[in-house]
């Protein structure tokens, strides 16, 4: 168990630049997520502290060592892909026996180790399949066990759910979070789901063009976004005018509608331009004066509002987090 | 549908049984019957007693499996090298690889005389660099019979394997490496394994065109190197004896089958 240190980590690739200054501090036991559109640089970013790629300039630290010119091997990490990347000629016990191996832990303790990674991740009984007989879950799941096994000094995980559907994507979601909370392992996450940012993480950086643009609590980043791109990366944005002529974000869920008319002095008359059902919820697109467009995320308790009413929309002023 | 295709394709059945497969059960067939006597297995015995046909034989499978380890030793690291390769380099390989297929057999068998002859390439070479003082003889004997067919079939091994070594994903040998395996037992741990079954399938493949080869031991072998192509076109152009050579055959024939259905199920396993 150990903590990351990245100190002005910069990737150059001829001119183009996949991370340019990156710090970035993860404290022993944390789970941060490295979340960004795809060209952000947030794979870039794992790979050069997984020791496949190495930095241009800057500096990377794990457990307190300087490990910026340590090979993959030297650095004693778990490191799980999208792709799964599974040893196809090897059975499911034998694949997580191989971290082992190489550790030259061998007999009854390297199979008492292996079973009980795969008892954790909930693959016991399956330890004589090959990779190619077990479901993508299944498999996700046997990369997650041989990744750990070895007891890193922490876990990289490349968007490890991004190959599984919805429903499967949301199973494993939890119990990584639980996996992770069992193991108290340091672990960074890298992904372009923001929904998986905000449900897993304890703390979310979020990158654009090499950069990063906030480090925050999901709540945090969500709420009070560093900058237009963080307000728009995370979820649905509103922005209003404000007296001072800045711009004023308002989360669709603090707009609130109401039909009897101004209800407080902030009320303004909208249209409903189109309603869509999403079972808790109805969202709402509604068009302002001024050909403003604003979005409502309404919780559905029976009856909805139908395109074309007219509605008077409001928020708190306590609900506005002015950007830039 | 079967019956109405059967009348389309019934003439070439016909032409397959008559011009082809015919004859092959007759020239088979020779060996074992002999006009007024009927069965007999003599042909065989004879095989037997004449120590010439087995020693023939067994120079045949020495010369084929030699070449074929050739291959290995040189195909494996030269797919292998191709494989990290960038895109543009690695069409040019390939074209190098393929394109003794587009040049006639007999031509390029006659090229390795310009290159292995006395007064040779090889041969000035090395007495220019005085690693030698007399030519060496790489001509007219096993070690040319066995350079010449060791590059005729290169590419039959370093196709199949690059084909395998290619659709390795990088991401499993980054993967090993994470896991803490140092170079060599990523190598031997993963990247073999994955690619042996079509190593196998490919050095087969190899030994058996080598087994049946007739025209590189005939000009770089200079009549001196007996491989069973050979043998046969004696038996049958010269002596002729065609019992004999029906047998040789048989033999030949069962062996390569053999080896075929070794082929075909480590084929299978490369492609699975």
């Amino acid at each position: 168990m150990s903590d990351i240190r990245l100190e002005g980590v910069t990737k150059r690739y001829g001119t183009f630049a996949a991370a340019e200054e990156v710090d970035l501090s993860v404290t022993q036991g944390e789970f941060v997520t490295i979340l960004g559109p795809s060209g952000s640089g947030k794979t870039t970013l794992l790979s050069l502290i997984a020791g496949l790629n190495r930095p241009t300039s800057g500096r990377i630290f794990i457990g307190g060592r300087d490990v910026t010119n340590a090979t993959a091997q030297e650095r004693n990490i778990g490191l799980v892909f999208q792709s799964y990347a599974l040893f196809p000629h090897m059975t499911v016990l034998q694949n997580v026996l191989f971290p082992l191996g190489v550790r030259k832990i061998g007999g009854a303790e390297a199979d008492r180790l292996a079973r009980d990674a795969l008892k954790l991740v909930r693959l016991d009984g399956l330890e004589n399949r090959r990779p190619s007989q077990l479901s993508g879950g299944q498999q996700q799941r046997v990369a997650l066990a041989r990744a750990v096994v070895f007891k890193p000094d922490i876990l990289l995980l490349d968007e490890p759910l991004g190959a599984l559907d919805r429903k499967l994507r949301e199973e494993l979601q939890v119990e990584l979070k639980q996996l992770q909370r069992t193991l108290g392992v340091t672990t960074l996450l890298v992904t372009h789901d923001q929904e998986e940012a905000l449900s897993l993480s304890d703390r979310i950086m979020v990158l654009d063009k090499g950069r990063t643009q906030q480090v925050a609590a999901p709540t945090e980043a969500y709420l009070r976004p560093a900058n237009r791109f963080v307000a728009e990366f995370l979820g649905i944005a509103n922005f209003v005018g404000l007296p001072d002529g800045r711009q004023g974000l308002v989360r669709p869920e603090r707009v609130r509608l109401s039909t009897n008319g101004a209800a407080n002095d902030s009320g303004k008359p909208a249209k409903i331009v189109e309603a869509i059902y999403l079972g808790q919820m109805v969202r709402y697109h509604l068009a302002l004066e001024g050909a403003q467009s604003i979005v409502a995320a309404v919780p559905f308790l029976g009856t909805a509002h139908v395109p074309g009413e007219q509605v008077t929309v409001s928020w708190e002023s306590a609900d506005i987090w002015p950007v830039t | 549908m079967t019956g109405s295709g059967i009348r389309f394709i019934a003439p070439l059945l016909v032409l397959m049984v008559v011009a082809f497969n015919a004859p092959i059960v007759y020239m088979l067939g020779l060996a074992f019957w002999e006009k007024g006597r009927g069965f007999t297995l003599e042909h065989y015995e004879g095989l037997l007693e004449t120590p010439v046909y087995l020693r023939v034989l067994g120079n045949t499978m020495r010369i084929a499996l030699i070449a074929t380890i050739a291959n290995v030793v040189i195909g494996y690291p030269l797919a292998h090298w191709m494989r990290g390769l960038g895109s543009r380099a690695r069409m040019i390989a390939i074209a190098l690889v393929v394109l003794p297929f587009w040049v006639s057999i007999l031509v390029r068998t006659y090229a390795w005389i310009v290159v292995l002859g006395n007064g040779g390439l090889v041969n000035r070479f090395l007495q220019w660099t005085g690693l030698t003082d007399a030519p060496v003889s790489f001509l007219y004997n096993e070690l040319g019979v066995t350079i010449g067919m060791a590059n005729v079939l290169l590419p039959f091994l370093v196709l199949p394997l690059f084909a395998t070594m290619i659709r390795i994903d990088d991401r499993l040998l980054q993967a090993a490496a994470s896991l803490g395996a140092p170079p060599r037992t990523i190598f031997w741990k993963v990247y073999f394994p994955l690619t042996l079954p079509a190593l196998a399938a490919g050095a087969l493949l190899v030994f058996i065109l080598c087994l049946g080869f007739y025209v590189t031991p005939a000009v770089l072998g200079g009549g001196r190197v007996p491989m069973i192509s050979n043998l046969l076109d004696t038996l049958i152009n010269q002596i002729p004896r065609w019992e004999q050579a029906s047998a040789i055959s048989t033999i030949l024939l069962i062996v390569t089958l053999l080896i075929f259905a070794a082929y075909r199920r480590l084929d299978r396993k490369a492609s699975a």
